[in-house]
């Protein structure tokens, strides 16, 4: 690791609180969301998003070395997999015949 | 040439992995990588090149999706009334290859308010959380996207 200057320090800080506030909206989004299907949106998107921003700041932090490109083939496995498994997930909740929450029926999960 | 095409592209894996170019590490990736290809003969081809660069230039827009994507989540968790409106509807898949329908099936997943459920090679079942994010994907300009991503089969 080459030893980060004041910019790169500042930019990878930046980026890994962006990743954390996403992945801290995901799992507040799983609590507060109505049902399954609405539950997998922040659990499949925010929590790509925020390991895209973690991942990324390590990148920056690290420089130009084989660990970042270690980081960035992780994350294009990470690009891949987390919206197949988002989607492996909800194909069988869709095929199992999981009804999904509609506004009109009031506020609460059935 | 396919079997070694997908033998190069192990062997650059491997070097990426290893990061030490010493002969007997060097010998032993090449003999894996070789193995590995012959081992996966017949079976379905690597996307070759020309696909590769495609996606590349593709990614820079999925990737400024999935920032808007990333808000829109945030804003309708964090917003007091949770302002959601789920439904499911189905739309036309005008990919013709697997690969294509992969693409748009996990880049539908990865946009602002849309999910995936199912993917068929005639129509794909979406979860919407909004009738914005629905009328987005309706407007059709991830599927043209990822149709130019795919050009023609077997390239």
């Amino acid at each position: 690791m080459t030893e980060p200057g004041l910019v790169r320090t500042a930019v990878s800080a930046v980026l890994l609180v962006l990743g954390c506030l996403a992945m801290l909206s995901a799992s507040v989004g799983i609590l507060r969301f109505p049902d399954f299907y609405s539950r997998i949106h922040p659990a499949g998107k925010a929590d790509t998003l925020g390991i895209t921003f973690v991942l990324t700041g390590l990148m920056v932090r690290e420089g130009f070395t084989l660990v970042s490109l270690k980081l960035l083939i992780i994350l294009v496995f990470m690009l891949i997999a987390s919206p197949t498994a988002t989607h492996a997930l909800a194909k069988s909740a869709y095929i199992a015949g999981l009804g999904h929450w509609k506004k009109e029926k009031g506020k609460d999960a059935p | 040439m396919r079997f070694l095409y997908t033998a190069a592209v192990l062997f650059l894996f491997w070097l990426a992995l290893s990061g030490q170019f010493t002969g007997l590490l060097l010998g032993s990736g090449a003999a894996a990588a070789l193995f590995v290809a012959a081992l996966g003969r017949g079976g379905r081809a690597l996307p070759g090149p020309v696909f590769l660069l495609r996606l590349a230039a593709y990614l820079p827009w999925l990737f400024w999706q999935i920032v808007l994507s990333g808000l829109d989540v945030a804003y309708r968790v964090l917003h007091p009334s949770r302002p959601i409106d789920p439904r499911v509807m189905k739309i036309k898949n005008p990919c013709r290859t697997p690969l294509g329908t992969a693409l748009l099936a996990n880049s539908i997943t990865l946009t602002p308010g849309t999910v995936t459920l199912d993917a068929g090679p005639e129509e794909l079942v979406i979860h919407s959380v909004s009738a914005e994010a629905a009328d987005a994907l309706l407007a059709g300009e991830m599927q043209r996207r990822v149709m130019r991503v795919e050009g023609t089969p077997d390239v």
